[in-house]
């Protein structure tokens, strides 16, 4: 497990598993993540880094976008989250 | 204490099934089709559980197919926003029924599979299924739904874990989910005929683990072991009325489809009340919510924050007392329940699920 604990590199275009799907629940006023058998509630960060997984992308793509939408350097904490979904297999490295 | 919001739904929209495995699921009383809720009745269910914050929506059964009316309850369960699986045997699922469900919008589709060899697997189903099984599994690829493979392992089929896990490939399974029987209602009746011996589950263990390896990225696998090799029990869905309810075919609502057991539990009925007050203030969800119904070890315990005193419908049925320690809990000397139950004797002969001559009314 180790030795692929980094599943995506910067040019790496993730996208959504083709089974999950982003929703917004009026019940909860939160992004949700929508996946057989599994919901993941999101804040509306996680949400923005997962609008842009559409396969388009790369993770420096994403980065330089979110970069300049929060007027912060975001890449720690985008490339982390990205790991994370990638290895719950919700983001698959394309 | 308040309730969370559920996050899960599972509907038992019937008990009738073309399948007769004898660790189902299903209460040993089983409902008749009478008794069931009527196309509105689920619909209403199914909007009042999305206020509530239900996510996930199972439509379950028994047989879902052998309500003629599943298309219009998939659609209207879209509609609100729920992401619905049709938990089936697969018999019944036409093509004309796979396309019109794909076209309302259903997104998953669980499969149950018995076991790789045919005759194994037609004799734990009761029933001829192998081909029927095989042509749905075709039609979900082909349509394009999100697909699981659903296997119960026990004593008959867990030595050819493998040749299962390869069997969900061959049929293109996104997902396979393997979990060993569970012994309540039918399939503690079945208890001494479906227990595996220590060294399958070790091994099955083994050959699960790499499975998971070869398959990752192509076929998600889950393996859950039977918890009576186990040092401590499986968790309660996130604690008793936590985040999931059953709705059994009458409209009775359950925190667990295994809660029926548990005698001097009774259950509200959504004809009588909203989901919403059903799950604030029925007794049977407040009964173990949160840890003031806990006895010692669970009440001092760290883990009761893990597991919640693991299952209370297992609690019942071994102890006769639904409050006390999961017996699988290795820190109770109610384990001793459990450790004389893996010494029984090996018994041959099945007993299937049918409904009894004489059922209750309900």
């Amino acid at each position: 497990m180790a030795a692929d604990s980094r599943v995506l590199t910067a040019d790496s275009r993730p996208k959504l598993w083709r089974l999950a799907r982003l929703e917004f629940d009026p019940v909860r006023q939160r992004p949700v993540l929508l996946y057989p058998e599994g919901a993941v509630l999101l804040n509306d960060t996680g949400a923005a880094i997962l609008e842009l997984c559409n396969g388009a992308h790369s993770v420096g793509d994403i980065v330089a976008i979110l970069n300049e939408r929060y007027h912060a350097d975001v890449e720690a904490d985008v490339t982390e989250y990205l790991d994370i979904m990638a290895q719950r297999e919700l983001i698959r490295a394309g | 204490m308040p309730a969370d919001r559920p996050t899960t739904l599972l509907a038992e929209l019937t008990h009738r099934c073309p399948l007769h495995c004898p660790y189902c699921s299903n209460p040993l009383e089983l409902m008749r089709a009478e008794a069931e809720l009527t196309t509105d009745e689920w619909k209403r269910v199914f909007s009042e559980a999305r206020s509530l914050g239900v996510l996930q929506l199972g439509l379950s059964g028994g047989e879902p197919l052998l309500r003629k009316d599943l298309e219009d309850l998939a659609a209207h369960a879209r509609s609100v926003g729920l992401y619905s699986t049709l938990v089936t045997s697969g018999l019944g699922l036409t093509r004309s029924r796979a396309e019109r469900l794909k076209e309302i919008g259903l997104e998953h589709i669980q499969i149950s599979i018995q076991d790789s060899d045919p005759d194994v697997a037609e004799r734990i189903a009761g029933a001829r299924s192998v081909r029927h099984k095989q042509a749905a599994a075709q039609l979900v690829r082909e349509l394009g739904f999100a697909f699981t493979v659903n296997v119960v392992l026990h004593r008959a089929n867990l030595d050819r874990i493998e040749q299962i896990i390869d069997l969900a490939a061959d049929l293109g399974a996104d997902r396979v989910e393997l979990a060993n029987t569970q012994y309540y209602g039918w399939g503690l009746r079945n208890r001494s005929t479906l227990q595996p011996t220590r060294n399958q589950v070790e091994r099955s263990r083994e050959v699960a683990e790499r499975a998971i390896q070869r398959y990752r990225g192509r076929m998600q696998i889950t393996y859950v072991l039977p918890d009576y090799y186990e040092a401590f029990p499986k968790a309660c869905y996130g604690g008793w009325g936590k985040l999931y309810l059953v709705i059994a075919p009458n409209g009775s609502v359950m925190p667990c489809h295994g809660a029926t057991q548990i005698t001097g539990l009774s259950f509200d009925n959504i004809r009588e009340h909203s989901l919403d007050w059903i799950w604030q203030e029925s007794g049977a969800f407040r009964l173990f919510r949160g840890d003031s119904w806990m006895k010692e070890p669970c009440r001092s315990c760290p883990r009761k924050t893990v597991d919640f005193g693991g299952c209370r419908c297992q609690a019942f049925a071994l102890t006769g007392d639904a409050a006390n320690t999961d017996p699988v809990c290795t820190l109770t000397p109610l384990r001793q329940i459990v450790d004389r139950a893996l010494e029984e004797p090996a018994l041959p002969e099945y007993q299937y699920r049918y409904p009894s001559e004489a059922p209750l009314p309900v």
